[in-house]
């Protein structure tokens, strides 16, 4: 616990703003960022001067104590961009700030006490180290830190308590499976009481069931921690589930940042467009969004939160068979009103954005 | 002399080589030079070697000296602990059994208190040069060609500079089983740390830690398998190695051997062949047990 984070944790946060941020890979990468910076392409790049563009123009602001989602496909260089965040990987230039330093010019001992101290990671496939239990697993960050096991213990009971695995301390990694691996992981992460976590598609290597499950424990987690969370997926359900904020992220270059719906209800272009057709928009579209004014008169006797997503309004207001519903904002004042045709519109998805006429036509069909 | 070569002339014909003069100017000139310089430090030369010959006399007293019952007794609980079956302590009490029974109870035990010493030097020697191979890949391409010579080499080669340094004795036939032995606990130690997922050492550096925290508790611990083959290899070449050494003044089985070669003693070479077999195998079920049982948290597998 240095200085660092206590002030992290008092004062005025800071989040992790990424200015500029470009990644070659190659024999001299320097040679080639202004070339790419005057807009030589990556085809030319790979094709005239096997260089191979990882990361172009990033700038990113990672608000504090939020969850940041970075979404991409593979190769799109998204775990590239999180492992610049610990220095695991440097940029070929650009600015990596924290608490007003910048992350590309810390030198080697800096670096490793930046690691140890503000950040965190959790591992696609776990990282775990097989031949130390659940418990000295949670232990590690600490013990690199050179904390003693006599305080380091009871912190890492704490943390495996929080993660549902209490009982499971003398275990061995491989004697779990995958989800509890990665509780570990999680709890590994969370010992370090970094401000910063890092999470390189921690859920993607779970089965389904299990990552809503994990989905959950981080939000419940992150209600409490308020922790600095980048999460890195390639799933945009995933994305939408956890992200406060979600950039999008295509061969190296970022096409869309926003809230999820922001992102659903008006994706930036055709690539994102596409992906958006098959999301679940009665989960990310919210009462707010599609609220009409407040009506002359009598109020509708239902009242629903404005952070309420649709699908939930459409199953309370078709159970307790009403039309109408008041939209209310936190302090229980009414902001207006949704009614179930409104909800259902929102609820579809856009013929526009839709294939063709057919598609429209068969889902109303069925 | 061109006879045979198709009437082609003769430089084709034979290979063109250095004139006879010159090269035996050239092997004369590399001895003669080589046992100037031994000459010249062959007080420094004693004086460094001095501590291991002591090491070796006294481990070898050691063994040999102590009461047969309580060497056999302490090799059985060596044994039991290493690999924690009585299986292995059984099988082992027989073999040391039969060697004493047969009248080599003395020569197994010098045989022995050398292994054991070429075996720690070749583990005390090949461990960090293993690390440092492993660390840099520069290293790795200048020590894998030596490696290569040492381990195909012929022993009896590399004998020759070996004695005539250190001259006829242990020491010589110690420090040439160490030659001989050291490549596997090298390029396994090298090869073990390189093998470890490269997402653990991600994920230890992404916690902070630094080289040697590194080292000591992501990449030794998790090529320990690999260097436990290693140590058994070792072992198994010293063994080997012991009735080459003997040629150079090494007693024990290795010696016995050696004359059974040159009277044609069928029956000894073949008693001792099967003494040096069977401290071997007990030796390698012993180290493998131990690296297995290091290796515990790995067996109850989820998959």
């Amino acid at each position: 616990m240095t200085d660092a984070t206590t002030n992290a944790g008092t004062e005025q946060r800071s989040g992790i703003e990424i200015r500029n941020l470009y990644k070659i890979f190659g024999a001299n990468p320097s040679a080639y960022v202004e070339k790419v910076q005057a807009g030589m392409g990556k085809e030319e790049l790979n094709d005239k001067h096997n260089h191979v563009l990882g990361l172009q123009d990033i700038n990113l602001d990672l608000p504090p104590g939020k969850i940041s989602v970075i979404m991409g496909l593979s190769g799109s260089g998204k775990s590239t961009l999180i492992r610049h965040i610990n220095g695991l990987i440097m940029p070929t230039s650009g600015e990596i700030l924290y608490n007003g330093r910048d992350v590309v010019k810390m030198n080697t001992e800096e670096l490793r006490e930046f690691r140890r101290h503000e950040t965190a990671m959790v591992f696609q496939k776990f990282a775990l180290l097989p031949h130390r239990t659940v418990l000295e697993n949670t232990c590690y960050g600490l013990d690199i830190q050179g904390v003693p096991r006599s305080k380091s213990e009871p912190i890492a009971k704490k943390w495996i308590d929080r993660v549902g695995l209490a009982g499971y301390e003398d275990y061995y990694p491989n004697q779990l499976s995958g989800g509890m691996q990665q509780r570990v992981g999680l709890a590994r992460a969370l010992a370090n009481d970094a401000d910063i976590l890092l999470m390189d598609e921690a859920f993607s290597a779970l089965d389904p069931l299990i990552r809503m499950d994990m989905q959950k424990v981080l939000l419940d987690l992150q209600a409490e921690l308020q922790k600095t969370i980048v999460f890195i997926t390639h799933d945009l359900d995933e994305a939408l589930r956890l992200g406060d904020k979600i950039a999008i992220l295509r061969d190296g270059a970022l096409n869309q940042v926003g809230s999820g719906q922001e992102i659903v209800l008006r994706p930036a272009n055709e690539y994102i467009a596409e992906f958006v057709r098959e999301v679940n928009r009665g989960r990310v579209i919210r009462a707010e969004t599609i609220a009409m004014p407040l009506p002359e008169g009598e109020l509708p006797k239902m009242k629903v939160k404005a952070s309420s997503v649709l699908e939930k309004i459409a199953r309370r207001m078709a159970d307790a068979e009403v039309r109408m519903a008041t939209v209310v904002d936190k302090a229980n004042k009414p902001i207006g009103v949704v009614d179930m045709p409104t909800i259902l519109t929102a609820m579809v998805t856009p013929a526009s954005v839709e294939e063709g006429d057919d598609a429209v036509e068969e889902e109303s069909a069925a | 002399m061109a006879s045979s070569c198709w009437g082609l002339p003769e430089l084709l014909c034979e290979f063109p080589s250095l004139p006879n003069k010159t090269l035996r100017h050239m092997r004369m000139g590399i001895d003669d030079g080589f046992r100037g310089i031994v000459r010249a430090y062959s007080d420094q030369i004693d004086a460094a070697t001095r501590p291991l010959q002591w090491f070796l006399n006294m481990l070898e007293h050691a063994f040999v000296d102590t009461p047969w019952f309580i060497i056999f007794a302490l090799i059985l609980v060596v044994v039991w602990f290493a690999s924690r079956s009585v299986k292995i302590v059984i099988g082992s009490a027989i073999g040391l059994a039969l060697i004493g029974v047969f009248g080599l109870w003395e020569d197994t035990m010098t045989t022995l208190a050398m292994v054991t010493v070429a075996t720690m030097i070749a583990i005390i020697l090949g461990l960090p040069i293993g690390i440092l191979m492993a660390r840099s890949d520069r290293m790795q391409k200048i020590l894998t060609p030596v490696l290569d010579v040492m381990q195909t080499m012929p022993s009896f080669v590399y004998l020759i500079p070996v004695v005539v340094i250190f001259g006829i004795g242990k020491v010589p036939g110690v420090i040439a089983v160490v030659i001989y032995a050291i490549p596997p606990m090298i390029r396994l130690t090298n090869l073990g740390i390189r093998l470890v997922d490269k997402e653990v050492i991600e994920a230890a550096d992404a916690f902070g830690a630094n080289p040697r925290q590194k080292l000591w508790g992501v990449q030794l611990p998790l090529s320990l398998p690999t260097i436990m083959a290693g140590v058994n290899q070792t072992i198994m070449m010293a063994l080997a190695m012991v009735v080459v050494a003997s040629m150079v003044g090494v007693g024990g089985l290795g010696k016995n051997v050696l004359q059974a070669i040159n009277n044609q003693f069928f029956t000894i070479g073949f008693l001792n062949g099967f003494a040096l077999v069977a401290i071997a195998i007990i030796f390698d079920r012993a180290s493998q047990a131990f690296g297995k049982r290091l290796q515990k948290h790995s067996e109850a597998g989820h998959d």
